[in-house]
């Protein structure tokens, strides 16, 4: 800062100087239809002048207070506003004397089919499966360690990762072992399970989690399967057993198209959402951040707003704001070296039973969304359900897609496939395979988009029923500074994304690659103009990376 | 009658392996017609409506406006030239008909010639056709003077085209601003039909013996003439008057230069200049319309306002340095009075903002049309050989955009490498 301020102060000698030649030229003769022009830069100048000293005294007190021990981060010692408080728009009262973040970039699209918040516990799904594929970077064929007829409790090991024996994945249910399938090249793709009516459990040896060590932890969340629920950023990969993170970050409300309120999730599973928590505090040095809700007309849960032992930072904005790696980058962004876990509300209930119930229970909501359905609500059900169970009876049409997850970063699915593991939603749109007469032309109503040249721009509130067209043919990039709009972070989207497509490793790097996946660039996506598959093209970045590393 | 419409061209499709050509041309007429049928795949489920196509046409809309007025502005300066039909309204229908004989073989050679090399490269690498050049193409028109002989505009437009943009990979991957290196082509390899007082005015030429006569009405005229009189109105006849004595047809630019702001008013009023009524280009000259132009631009975000908002800031901010400096008659014009001259606002609305050529970091925006004001102000009133600077400075300035973005690129790799020095 003094530097810029030195910096500064010479030009302004020099501006002075020059300003001085003016006034000879003025003197002389030559011209009058300067003087006012010297005069206002005159003023211009004296202000800067007393800016100047004005800042420069204020960082001397800054630095002042650093060595005081003062956080200077968090505490404005400054005579002047900063930019940043001068420009935040109004919190609300609720929100008073709380750390928020407020985004201004982003887009919440809007579609019909949201969740009636009402759990209907007549729909019950009998197939449950897990998929290895839902898995980045473990090896295509894990080792199965049950066979097709046996029976499993729920929280009995499946198979296990072959290089790293210490990533065990738990059946999710008690039931018969049904099929083990298997793709291209032979990879497993799902373990079946048809699902007892009662469930039964596999006892877990109880763990004082007071006195435990965080290796005792560490091993006895390995032993009962629930390691892969936590996932590892940069790369979006299941933890390292080896690694200490720097801190671990939840997000307790998600602000994607048609997502599941969380409130409804924690609800009935506060104790067991604070045992979670608790756990995570004893696997980091760092701290256990907690983004909650500060979205208008939203408010977050007393389970998360009284959560202990955790830093809470409230996000305001639109999607994706609701995303934990917007909220790290906006928390404590990560360096290329650093080593984040991240979990989500369901997975961290999850974990927190293993502690209050003595067994591995991954009974969850899931919302079953989207405007093709009958009625869309919220179902109780397990991990890694059916896809075609939960829907039973409850599509308006069937030229439709199903996706696991939601419209943005989740995966197709067919009536016969499952959930994936970290997903508690399942969104049904409509194929829009159709030729459509000046498409590109109309104005349409129906079509979710950032441009103000729908006439959506002047309705705000318009919720849509939108289909899978691409509305439009790929191109090279043209337009500059859309994916900007939607995405909140310190990031050049566009430079990032071409230096990916060329393979120029330390540029991606030094872009912030690693602070990002697939989820966080999902809006950059769907808006951009030349139809690029931009997820792709991060995930493709994050895979060259991780090889290098 | 859209299933109709879709059996008649899928009956017409031509055999893709047979002749990979006309397939080609057919999907380019197909695809703007019907939207495709195809649906995400992986990634996002549901995509934005916007594409390339219709972020182009609306640049074409916002065109469209100066396109009119451009045609009429055509027959109205060759009449007052001539001393006929003073009054902006005298003579509508000689005005118009004149303009539109004028322009639309301007029109039809620019397009035929672009998209005729866009075709053949989509079929050469055997991709869909793409839209750059549908705002090239109404660009291009708007920036040549009226009476541009139609081979120099086919020269123009496929250099711009092959070598400006086809050489470096097709839409999206230019450096320079297509439209522009067509009109800087012919400013650089045929001077004499695009600089001098009389180029601006369609229809009249020098004569041997000095002064300026009309051309005389061909072919074309002679229908319309006897339509007209079939009307009773007023006819073309035969041409060939002289100009009116005392008309330079000079623009404003060429007048500040010789004599100041006082030397324009005395050919042109403040009024006059603002809504456009004076020789030009065919499109560059009505204030009031660009701006409307690019406010529309603004507001479906489809033109940066960063761009064009620093690119006053510096065009205003060199003039105020004139201002000071105040050495030639030129320096002296007022800021706001540099506003009223030459192609500024044309430049800003709709060559400065291409998001190809121009830098694509938010903070590189500024910059980049800080430095257009700056460069193309000075080019302006400092260079005697050129009469206007956007042309120029845009064209510098296209090729310092990736410079630009690669310091502003720089300082966020440099900030986010601070960090892990703070963390370690």
């Amino acid at each position: 800062m003094r530097h810029i301020a030195s910096k500064v102060l010479y030009t302004l000698i020099a501006l002075l100087l020059s300003n001085a030649i003016f006034a000879q030229d003025a003197a002389s003769g030559a011209t009058s239809g300067g003087t006012w022009v010297f005069y206002s830069i005159m003023a211009a100048a004296v202000l800067v002048f007393f800016f100047i000293v004005v800042q420069v005294s204020d960082n001397l007190l800054a630095i002042e207070a650093k060595q005081a021990g003062v956080d200077t981060d968090k505490a404005n010692l400054s005579l002047m506003p900063r930019v940043k408080e001068l420009f935040r728009p109004k919190t609300p009262d609720h929100l008073a004397g709380k750390p928020v973040t407020s985004l201004k970039r982003g887009h919440d699209i809007l579609l019909e089919g949201v969740a009636s918040e009402t759990i209907d516990h007549s729909v019950k799904a009998t197939t449950f499966a897990v998929q290895p594929t839902n898995f980045i970077g473990i090896s295509p064929i894990p080792k199965v360690v049950v066979e097709v007829g046996d029976e499993v409790k729920a929280g009995d090991i499946l198979f296990h990762e072959k290089k790293r024996p210490e990533w065990k994945w738990a059946a999710p249910v008690s039931g018969e072992v049904i099929a083990v399938n298997r793709g291209a090249k032979r990879a497993i793709t799902e373990v079946v399970i048809l699902a007892d009516k009662e469930m039964s459990y596999r006892s877990l040896d109880a763990i004082d989690l007071e006195q435990a060590s965080r290796e005792e932890l560490k091993g006895f969340l390995q032993e009962s399967g629930a390691w892969p629920l936590i996932m590892q950023r940069p790369f979006n990969v299941i933890a390292d057993t080896a690694a200490t993170p720097r801190d671990i970050f939840i997000s307790t409300f998600d602000s994607a198209p048609l997502a599941p309120n969380l409130n409804l999730v924690v609800e009935g599973n506060e104790a067991a959402f604070q045992k979670g928590l608790d756990a995570l505090n004893k696997l980091t040095d760092g701290s256990v951040y907690l983004g909650l809700d500060a979205r208008d007309g939203h408010a977050p849960h007393t389970a998360f707003e009284n959560a202990t032992g955790v830093e809470k930072h409230w996000f305001r904005g639109a999607h994706p704001s609701g995303n934990v790696g917007v909220q790290i980058h906006h928390l404590k962004p990560l360096a290329s070296s650093d080593v984040a876990w991240t979990l989500t509300v369901q997975n961290v209930i999850t974990l927190g039973r293993l502690f209050t119930e003595q067994r591995f229970n991954t009974e969850r909501l899931v919302a079953l969304t989207g405007a093709e359905l009958h009625s869309p609500k919220y179902v109780n059900t397990y991990l890694g359900a059916k896809v075609g169970d939960l829907l039973d009876g409850n599509l308006a049409n069937d030229h439709v897609r199903f996706i696991s997850g939601d419209v943005l970063s989740g995966e197709q699915k067919t009536v016969d496939g499952f959930l994936n593991f970290h997903d508690d939603q399942i969104t049904v749109v409509e194929e829009g395979d159709d030729y459509q007469l000046f498409g590109w032309l109309l104005p349409s109503l129906n079509t979710p988009s950032i441009s103000k040249t729908f006439p959506s721009a002047f309705l705000p509130d318009l919720t849509f029923k939108a289909n899978t067209n691409t509305n439009g043919e790929k191109r090279a990039f043209v337009v500059t500074g859309n994916y900007e709009e939607v995405l909140p972070m310190d990031i050049y989207p566009q430079s990032l994304f071409k230096s990916i497509l060329v393979g120029d490793f330390e540029r991606m790097e030094g872009l912030g690659l690693h602070e990002l996946v697939e989820e966080d660039v999902a809006l950059c996506e769907f808006v951009c103009v030349s139809k690029q598959p931009v997820q792709q093209i991060v995930r493709q970045g994050l895979d060259m990376m991780r090889e290098q590393s | 009658m859209k299933k109709g419409l879709l059996a008649f061209f899928k009956r017409i499709e031509p055999n893709k392996e047979k002749s990979p050509f006309l397939h080609t041309l057919f999907d380019g007429f197909f695809t703007l017609a019907f939207r495709p049928d195809d649906v995400t795949k992986g990634g996002v489920h549901i995509r934005d409506g916007m594409d390339l196509k219709r972020q182009m046409v609306h640049v074409v809309f916002a065109l469209g406006i100066l396109y009119l007025f451009g045609t009429y502005n055509i027959g109205h300066q060759h009449f007052v030239a001539l001393g006929e039909y003073g009054g902006f309204l005298d003579g509508f229908h000689l005005k118009l008909v004149y303009g539109l004989v004028k322009i639309l073989p301007i029109f039809i050679v620019a397009h035929v010639v672009g998209l005729g090399i866009e075709f053949y490269y989509a079929y050469k690498k055997g991709h869909g056709i793409e839209e750059g050049f549908l705002v090239s193409g109404a660009l291009i028109p708007l920036i040549m003077p009226p009476d541009i002989p139609l081979w120099i505009l086919t020269l123009a437009v496929a250099f711009a085209v092959w070598i400006g943009k086809e050489a470096f990979g097709g839409t999206g991957m230019n450096i320079l601003n297509v439209a522009l290196l067509a009109r800087v082509f012919v400013f650089f390899a045929y001077p004499t039909y695009i600089s001098g007082d009389e180029v601006w005015i369609a229809g009249i030429e020098k004569a041997a013996e000095g002064g300026y006569f009309g051309q005389a009405y061909g072919v074309v005229y002679g229908f319309f003439d006897s339509i007209f009189s079939g009307f009773g109105w007023a006819t073309f006849g035969e041409g060939g008057k002289a100009v009116i004595d005392g008309y330079t047809g000079a623009t404003p630019l060429a007048l500040a230069y010789q004599g100041g702001w006082e030397k324009v008013t005395e050919t042109y009023s403040a009024s006059q200049m603002l809504w456009g009524t004076i020789p030009a280009s065919i499109g560059e000259s009505s204030k009031p319309l660009i701006i409307l132009g690019a406010l529309f631009l603004v507001f479906t975000k489809i033109a940066d306002w960063r761009i064009m908002f620093s690119m006053l800031l510096g065009a205003v901010f060199t003039s105020l340095l004139f201002n000071a400096w105040g050495a030639t008659d030129f320096m002296t014009v007022p800021w706001y009075y540099q506003l009223y001259m030459g192609s500024f606002w044309f430049a800003m609305a709709f060559m400065a903002t291409d998001p190809v050529t121009a830098t694509a970091t938010t903070t590189g925006k500024w910059i980049y049309g800080f430095l257009i004001g700056f460069v193309g102000m000075i080019v302006r009133v400092l260079n005697p050989a050129y009469p206007e600077g956007w042309m120029l400075a845009i064209l510098f300035m296209n090729v310092f955009a990736p410079l630009i973005d690669h310091y502003v690129l720089q300082a966020n790799i440099n900030r986010r490498a601070k960090r892990v020095k703070t963390a370690a």
